[in-house]
């Protein structure tokens, strides 16, 4: 019996050990993987302007150089970490809003590097729907908006006005700048951009008055038209102490960031990516595709690639 | 994200819950007595206490208890350290890195074999193998599973999302494989090992309890983005059944069995590989169908960190506010858990039938097939694979365009009306937008209010006492130390918000939980009418109906609220009817000779001695609606669940990883409290 013991606690022992060896070869690992040379790695996020760049660049890369390209849905900050390891190869729209990681890769770690502007100008604001701005058009001043929070009350902000704010990976100050110009407002995480989404679009239906986080380019601005709330104008470093902003938001180029040994040796892929350049409008009309018409995403941006060829010649390496 | 959840093995597993729960029937006055005893008194005492120091004291957690900054700290820093020596500690070179690499090769090593293989190939592989493990032959069941293999890998192709399946498939099959070797091994260690199952048993819970998005994070900082966080995450989350069970197994093994392998001279190694093992085999087959159930519904959760497949087809759809778009790629994951659920079933009930010991005559025909059965499936296997490394694919590598449809935006229409009609379309009564306000007006804001502003002390003497009433004083201990490190953390606004939430979900789930589970166990045509509703309803991933649910009810907690009522539903209506329809017959007959009506029948002998089975649904009520805690986030919920989404997507360490440890531990408090109560005085020990 106490024989039985110790080989059974010898077969768990094992069993232990095989777990963690099988687990750890010997040798040293490659710290940055590095696909296959042919395949492109491309992050989209979550909302739809971002996933009609990579569409686009898709199409290009693989009917036209060759390429396979592979897209992984993640979070902006996430992708720079994806960027850091060599899991993603370019993310092609940065709004810019986690100045937190791009020094630590970008200026410290060295492994992440700028690939130059997008092409497409965003911006970030409070908005409210433009049926209400007509019938209140005190609501653009930031000033008048103590007055008018009876409209923009609900039962999850309570006494105080409810400010609509989308997905907790976007880059917001909203709290911040609501408590700095001591307005009666409270910020109400709708979660998501899809919930924000259906949210806007329920209110709009019903024509009722809402204040929300919102931006531009947006595919929903052509079907429920948004007017901005002025915030008190941007001064120099306004918005440096993440806990004292008391200002607009900026407009930002948006940019393309790489992964450096894809930017230094991707070849044809990497250059093409770093000349890949179009405007806001050619964004949105293809993201209005997408969207608003329902067409599947690859179907949109090979619309677009095939009507615009002056367009994406000019990003052909050489 | 869930625990136990899925269609037909959860019920067994409810079933073995059930009886092994059923030993307290025995005190069905369990209440009464209850009520007899001092602890009511001491209940009494304690709300008398609650009220008074409410008055006189100050009720907000101590700031010399509350250790968030520097918790946060360490878990900043850890962040930080974690990104900085990636490349040069040799704890990543020669160990951590290794993992990710190896598994990022193999999932991209397993999508270039099914690209490879093409489409034809891929569909005449996956029929010709399901065919082949339920039993091959011409018998009806395994025809049935070919063709419904067949139907599965058709509709990926015609609705245009064959290369989304297949990169899941990929993902899914070396998750699947590194599970099982991980959850056999596991289970050898507790099922052998008495030291062994005490240690991993609570190692075990704390991996089902902990929601997902928790420790995806720290997963991505370490293995990286992409295949192998997400393959390790789906590990952590799927191996715990198939050790539990393998352990199980081996721990069940007939004694009259292992006597009779000693006396032949077995040496103990033999007697693990020729007795306890194969004897173990079907607890371990009903392991590895958990264990698959489990890894899909993580591997299409891990598409927020790139794991690309299904999962990223749901999620895109949903930020174009395409419930349609959304539905295609969800029902293609409700089909792949149908097919893998029902072949490996098929598979387990072919280990009793088998050996061929069991059938003697039988026609020579279907047996030389079935002899034939298993060499054509691994005929079609190497030459599918040899034709499909040597030329390429056969036929295209994706299923043609032509052949696919698009059905999506009639769908959308359609549920977009529907949705709109019941939210504010019904004259008189208002409808579920209208509902929904006053109930946040009037239930949910009062509740949090009132939870929020008990003093804590006073929760901690509440719980206590609870856990003591209703088990032991264990549970009241475990409950209150949970409490406590919600305290510590400086999350104890939000977690009684989470938990006003977790409440009213759970009240709501239940009332209407058991009143279905009733009917389903009143009448078989009610049954078999919400069975597939029910198996639709656990697999369909959870962001699939958070659009409709936010069309419902808007933005806010109803939504997250609903959201978590729908599923964990499946579960509480599944119990309910199982236990109802188990009671003793020989009860039920003497009832009814007594000349009880149907009414009678039901409140005097069922429900009482069901009584075990209900607080069993109570709990797993509980577990499953904490599960959704993180989604409901999505959708406006707040509190805990935000802080969790938050710290994922800000890649914020310290605030999502303590939102997640707070969620464990409400999670412990509430399955201490409820289980207890269910298993009478044995409560606290699982």
């Amino acid at each position: 019996m106490k024989r039985t013991r110790i080989i059974r606690g010898g077969v768990a022992a094992a069993a232990a050990l095989a777990l963690a060896a099988g687990l750890s070869s010997c040798g040293k690992a490659d710290p940055y993987y590095s696909g296959s040379p042919n395949t492109v790695t491309l992050p989209i996020a979550a909302w739809a302007g971002s996933e009609a760049n990579v569409a686009v660049a898709k199409q290009i890369l693989e009917k036209k150089l060759g390429y396979r390209v592979k897209t992984l849905q993640m979070d902006e900050p996430v992708m720079f970490d994806a960027l850091n390891t060599g899991r993603a190869d370019a993310m092609m729209e940065d709004w810019r809003g986690v100045p937190k990681k791009e020094k630590k890769y970008v200026e410290e770690l060295k492994t992440v590097v700028n690939a130059g502007e997008l092409g497409v100008t965003g911006h970030i604001g409070w908005y409210v729907p433009t049926y209400f701005a007509k019938e209140h058009p005190e609501v653009k001043d930031w000033k008048n908006l103590p007055k008018l929070k009876k409209y923009f009350q609900t039962p999850e902000s309570g006494d105080k006005g409810q400010m609509l704010e989308g997905s907790p990976s976007f880059s917001t100050y909203d709290a911040q700048i609501i408590k700095n110009l001591d307005l009666p407002y409270k910020t109400v995480y709708a979660g998501s951009e899809a919930a924000q989404v259906k949210e806007i679009q329920k209110r709009a239906a019903k024509k009722e008055p809402f204040l929300t986080y919102w931006w531009t380019p947006q595919w929903l601005n052509s079907k429920v038209p948004m007017t901005e709330v002025k915030l008190p104008k941007r001064t120099p470093g306004c918005d440096k102490v993440p806990s004292k902003v008391d200002c607009a938001y900026p407009y930002t180029a948006l940019t393309k960031f790489m992964n450096r040994d894809f930017a230094e040796n991707g070849g044809k892929a990497a250059e093409f990516l770093k000349k890949f350049h179009w405007s806001t409008e050619e964004q949105t009309k293809v993201v209005k595709w997408m969207t608003i018409d329902k067409m599947d995403t690859d179907e949109a941006a090979a619309k677009w690639v095939e009507q615009n060829p002056d367009k994406w010649k000019k990003w052909m390496p050489n | 994200m869930s625990t136990t959840t899925l269609p037909q093995p959860s019920e067994d597993k409810e079933k073995e819950k059930a009886t092994a729960a059923a030993p307290a029937t025995t005190e069905v006055s369990g209440a009464r007595a209850l009520l007899a005893r001092p602890a009511l008194a001491a209940f009494g005492l304690v709300l008398v206490a609650l009220i008074v120091g409410a008055l006189a004291l100050d009720g907000n957690w101590p700031g010399a208890l509350n250790w968030s900054s520097g918790i946060k700290d360490g878990l900043d820093w850890l962040s930080n350290w974690l990104t900085d020596n990636r490349a040069t500690s040799p704890l990543f070179l020669y160990f951590l890195l290794h993992i990710s690499n190896w598994s990022e090769g193999g999932v991209d090593y397993v999508f270039t074999f099914l690209n490879n293989l093409g489409w034809l190939g891929v569909t005449a592989l996956a029929t010709a193998v399901s065919w082949y493990v339920s039993g091959a032959g011409l018998k009806v069941r395994s025809l049935r599973i070919a063709l419904l293999t067949l139907c599965t890998f058709g509709v990926f192709g015609v609705l245009g999302v064959w290369e989304y399946a297949m990169s899941t498939l990929a993902l899914m099959v070396v998750a699947v494989a590194v599970s099982a070797v991980i959850g056999v091994l596991l289970g050898l260690i507790a099922g052998l090992s008495e030291t062994g199952n005490r240690i991993l048993r609570p190692v075990f819970d704390t991996m089902q309890v902990m929601p997902a998005f928790a420790y995806l994070l720290p997963l991505v900082l370490i293995f990286g983005i992409g295949s192998p966080a997400a393959l390790v995450s789906t590990v952590i989350y799927a191996a715990p059944p198939m050790a539990r069970l393998t352990a199980l197994g081996l721990r069940g093994a007939d004694p009259a069995a292992l006597e009779a392998s000693r006396s032949l001279g077995s040496d103990p190694w033999q007697r693990l590989w020729t007795a306890r093992l194969p004897l173990a085999r079907k607890e371990m087959l009903l392991g590895l169908n958990q264990t698959i159930m489990m890894a899909l519904s993580m591997v299409v959760m891990a598409s927020v960190i790139g794991a690309g497949g299904l999962g990223d087809k749901v999620y895109q759809a949903l930020s174009k506010d395409n419930v349609g778009l959304a539905l295609i790629p969800g029902s293609c994951i409700v089909l792949i858990a149908i097919w893998l659920d029902r072949v490996t079933a098929a598979a387990g009930d072919q280990l009793d039938t088998s050996p061929g010991s069991t059938r003697t005559g039988g026609d020579a025909g279907a047996i030389a097939l079935e002899k034939l059965g298993g060499w054509l499936a691994w005929g079609v296997f190497v030459v599918f694979a040899a034709v499909g490394t040597l030329f390429g694919p056969i036929g295209e590598r994706s299923w043609p365009i032509d052949w696919t449809v698009s059905i999506s935006s009639p769908l959308t229409k359609g549920i977009e009306s529907f949705t709109k009609s019941i939210s504010d379309g019904i004259p008189v009564i208002g409808g579920t937008d209208v509902w929904a306000s006053h109930f946040t007006s009037w239930i949910l804001n009062p509740m949090r209010d009132a939870m929020q502003a008990s003093p804590w002390w006073g929760v901690l003497l509440l719980v206590a006492v609870l856990a003591w009433m209703a088990g032991s004083w264990r549970a009241g201990l475990t409950g209150v130390l949970s409490l406590a490190v919600l305290g510590a953390l400086g999350l104890w606004d939000k977690s009684m918000d989470t938990l006003s939430q977790v409440i009213v979900s759970v009240l709501c789930t239940l009332v209407v939980g058991v009143v279905i589970g009733i009917l389903a166990a009143r009448s078989r045509w009610v049954m078999r009418l919400i069975r597939p509703i029910l198996d639709i309803m656990q697999t369909m991933p959870q962001f699939v109906y958070l659009v409709p649910v936010v069309a419902l009810v808007g933005v806010g907690r109803p939504a997250a609220i609903l959201a978590a009522a729908v599923y964990a539903l499946p579960a509480v209506i599944r119990i309910t009817t199982q236990g109802l329809r188990t009671v003793d017959p020989a009860a039920m007959e003497a009832s009814r000779s007594l000349g009880s009506t149907g009414w009678q029948q039901l409140r005097q002998v069922q429900l009482p001695l069901a009584r075990p089975s209900l607080m069993l649904a109570c709990n797993q009520g509980v577990v499953l609606v904490l599960a959704m805690v993180v989604i409901g986030g999505l959708v406006g919920g707040g509190a805990l669940g935000y802080d969790v989404v938050y710290g994922l997507q800000k890649s914020d360490l310290g605030v999502g990883l303590s939102a997640g440890i707070a969620i464990v531990c409400l999670g412990l408090m509430l399955d201490r409290l409820t289980q207890s109560a269910g298993t009478g005085k044995r409560g606290g020990t699982k």
